[in-house]
């Protein structure tokens, strides 16, 4: 279809889809939405991130772009409105900084102890644990990272006041603790309480079933090999 | 206003070698300090205490950390000279891909094949020789990744050249069997003051640091 310069390829369930459209919808862009099946990839996909084969890409012009942080700093890079990141090279290299903390240290720690078990996942759990105790330092009391208003570290672990809970509960775990952490506790309220947020959370128990399913078939292949 | 720039380095570092190509690549002056790996210095522990790792820079006092970061700043900073990301933003994107890419890759399939042993190693040699292959279809037919000039990727990538001489010695394999184009891709940018100046000799690489470092951690 013509005149339609912006595409997201995404998944429902994906909280690095859902980062792309906050800071689209932020930014007031009219993008439209493809859902890939990602049991099933769509040549589509294939052929816009052959290196990656996954979701989100950003499609803007027929150009595509792939991994969540790369598409955030391109969609700022052209549309100037409500700008995430800093102008300043100090401070924007901060913002980045702390963006790769989050990623490393947290995103893909927690993403890790959906497929363990044991004293495996217990390690990456007391991992996950130091990470928090970091960002509850350096949130300090601020209603959002990036001070009155939300920011490039915002948006970035932004997908735990949706996915964390989630994640807990399929895979038998427990990271955040409210009061350990009463700084990232309303921090994470507030945030999920932002329009672009609110205005398309999937819903909690299907994502409580999806995670199941793919915690299940995980152990599952792991016990086979 | 004159700038003090510091940077906490290690010979061997790839990470700590990406940020001397740009600074040299920028013709920056800056005051290089060796600390030391397995005896961090209080300065290091001072300016990156989340992570304890070389490179920092240090300009007028404040800490940049993580190096492809710190290359991205110098590159905004110094924004008068050996742009090493364009302006269009289409480009920059997938600049930052492939930047992010090596990072993602290379690193760890190289530390297993030094450090490992056994299935572990020959399953990183694979790995690091399918990375390389996927760098080369990237590269094409161009002079450096950045086009007619070293850019962002060149500068990410680099410094893993100079640690290829361990990956081979160690897994006992040929990447220039297999990869020949990043191999001289590699001996191009060497020809470069810039870049053989920054880089660390291959042998002292092996000799000085991995054969010592595995001494220590107990590894044959």
């Amino acid at each position: 279809m013509a005149g339609q310069e912006v595409k997201l390829l995404g998944a429902w369930f994906s909280p690095f889809v859902h980062r792309v459209e906050w800071v689209l919808k932020l930014k007031g862009i009219q993008y439209e939405f493809v859902e890939e099946d990602l049991t099933n990839k769509s040549p589509l996909l294939v052929n816009y991130n052959p290196v990656h084969k996954r979701v989100p890409v950003l499609v803007h012009h027929g150009n595509p772009i792939a991994e969540s942080l790369v598409i955030i700093e391109y969609i700022d890079d052209t549309w100037k409105q409500n700008p995430i990141m800093p102008q300043d090279p100090y401070e924007r290299a901060r913002a980045r900084f702390w963006a790769k903390f989050v990623e490393e240290k947290f995103t893909e720690v927690i993403r890790g102890t959906i497929m363990l078990e044991g004293e495996q996942q217990e390690k990456e759990v007391k991992q996950a644990r130091e990470a928090l105790d970091v960002l509850e330092g350096e949130l300090k009391g601020k209603k959002f990272f990036g001070g009155d208003t939300i920011g490039f570290l915002d948006i970035v672990l932004g997908w735990i006041a949706i996915w964390l809970g989630v994640i807990e509960e399929i895979a038998c775990i427990k990271v955040f603790d409210s009061n350990k952490y009463p700084f990232i506790g309303k921090w994470m309220e507030n945030f999920a309480e932002l329009p672009v947020v609110k205005e398309n959370l999937p819903a909690r128990d299907k994502l409580v079933l999806y995670f199941h399913k793919i915690r299940q078939f995980g152990l599952a292949s792991a016990v086979k090999k | 206003m004159a700038e003090e720039l510091v940077l906490l380095n290690f010979f061997s570092s790839a990470f700590a070698m990406r940020v001397r190509v740009a600074l040299a690549e920028k013709g920056i002056q800056y005051e290089c300090k060796e600390d030391n790996l397995f005896d961090k210095s209080p300065l290091l522990l001072e300016m990156n205490p989340i992570h304890k790792k070389v490179p920092v820079l240090i300009h007028n006092g404040k800490p940049i950390c993580e190096s492809l970061i710190i290359v991205q700043y110098i590159d905004e900073v110094w924004n008068d000279r050996s742009p090493l990301l364009a302006s269009d933003p289409y480009q920059r994107s997938q600049t930052r891909f492939w930047a992010d890419y090596v990072d993602k890759k290379v690193y760890s399939a190289g530390k297993r094949i030094w450090l490992g042993k056994g299935e572990e190693k020959e399953a990183a040699k694979k790995e690091l020789l399918e990375v390389l292959k996927t760098l080369e279809r990237e590269l094409g037919d161009k002079v450096y990744f950045g086009g007619e000039t070293i850019g962002l990727v060149d500068v990410a990538l680099l410094p893993f050249s100079s640690w290829f001489y361990t990956y081979e010695t160690c897994g006992n394999f040929s990447i220039e069997a297999e990869c020949p184009k990043i191999v001289a891709w590699a001996r191009r940018c060497m020809k470069k003051e810039s870049v053989s100046k920054s880089l660390a000799d291959p042998h002292k690489i092996y000799n000085d640091f991995v054969l010592d470092a595995k001494k220590k951690l107990g590894i044959e």
